[in-house]
């Protein structure tokens, strides 16, 4: 267990290091993200040795987002604008996101699947 | 039980340590999964939603300012970090089904990622917001640190930006099974990613919830459109917000 949380640290360092000296627009935790799954590919031991830790992690993913969201329910009261058009925007943009990554994503899925029709093991387009 | 000092001395002496702040975010959110549980686990009852609502409900009555709260709580957020790396985990776990649909993730990710910048510029200028607002709201499904950065580079409100990433992590987290039972679509693959195009951190830890195969894509398409946000949304938002302003 301790081994597996300093290797996910080992990794967000590497991620931290290089977004720090490419100044690259992306955080650091990211790049460790890319980082660890290219590793993982390349040395496939190493996700048995890790799994347990992460899953452990990534099960109370939602309690992380807890103190930054408090910080921006104690910030939003000092934002003033539109909210009325705010609420909207956000709204409507956030279904029409899902929507059409949904559609777009499934759409390429089927295609595929018909284009390899007769390929038997082919599961991976759902039961659209 | 003599000489006992009143509740605000000990409320004020406990609140000058870490141990507060880190004891508040745990309870609040271990009774917000309960009620969480107790609705079955629907999405209507977001455990980050209400865990946050609880915090700012005690922070508020109380009047214990987000510093001293957060000196405590800054132990959970840390956490973010390492956690973020390991999405890498059940991502690699789900090696053979991300190489077979590579192609319809790239695609979709490349429309959602388009439609999430273009929609809210487009929406919030046609609504009379200003071009101020529109930089703020482009962003806003790429996770908190990049749409921030986007937002500031582009000269938006990078604070306003963090209430909209947020807004729209939960918002989407909350209604993205009605939608997507009503358009019929029940993969959990192309729920997972979709979710976590649109979602970010929070789209992907209601999936986890749902499925770790859900959750497993969710973290590809947060990490994925966090990436293409960061290099898009920079051009995509002073052509359509100028574009629109004419």
């Amino acid at each position: 267990m301790l081994a597996s949380f300093a290797t996910l640290l080992l990794f967000q360092c590497l991620g931290e290091g290089i977004t720090f000296a490419l100044k690259l627009p992306i955080p650091g935790p990211v790049v460790g993200m890319l980082l660890l799954f290219f590793a993982l590919v390349a040395y496939p031991p190493l996700l048995e040795r890790i799994e347990a830790t992460g899953s452990e992690l990534l099960r109370h993913l939602s309690l992380l987002f807890v103190p930054a969201g408090v910080g921006i329910v104690a910030a939003a009261g000092q934002v003033r604008g539109h909210w009325l058009t705010v609420i909207l925007a956000v709204a409507v943009s956030t279904l029409l996101t899902l929507a059409v990554t949904a559609v777009v994503t499934r759409a390429v899925m089927n295609w595929q699947a018909r284009r390899h029709n007769g390929d038997a093991n082919d599961e991976g387009s759902g039961h659209a | 039980m003599r000489d006992l000092p009143p509740f605000g001395v000990i409320w004020v002496y406990l609140s000058a340590s870490p141990l507060l702040g880190l004891t508040l975010t745990l309870c609040a959110y271990v009774v917000a999964y309960w009620i969480y549980g107790r609705c079955k686990f629907s999405p209507l009852a977001n455990p980050v939603a209400i865990a946050i609502g609880l915090v700012s409900l005690v922070l508020l009555l109380s009047g214990m300012p987000y510093s001293e709260y957060f000196s405590g709580a800054q132990f959970v957020h840390f956490l973010l970090g390492p956690a973020t790396v390991a999405l890498a985990i059940p991502l690699a776990r789900q090696l053979p089904r991300l190489r077979r649909s590579f192609l319809p993730l790239l695609c979709g990710l490349v429309a959602g990622s388009a439609t999430a910048i273009i929609s809210a510029v487009v929406l919030t200028v046609t609504l009379g917001g200003s071009y101020q607002l529109a930089v703020s709201l482009g962003p806003k499904s790429a996770t908190t640190p990049i749409a921030m950065g986007v937002a500031e580079k582009l000269g938006g409100l990078p604070a306003l930006t963090a209430v909209l990433v947020i807004s729209t992590g939960i918002f989407g987290a909350i209604a993205a099974r009605f939608l997507f039972n009503r358009m019929r679509i029940d993969s959990h693959e192309v729920r997972g990613f979709a979710l976590g195009v649109t979602s970010h951190g929070i789209g992907t830890a209601r999936a986890f919830q749902v499925s770790p195969e859900m959750g497993a894509f969710a973290g590809l398409g947060m990490g994925l459109n966090g990436v293409l946000t960061a290099f898009l949304a920079p051009w995509l938002i002073p052509v359509f917000a100028g574009w629109l302003a004419r």
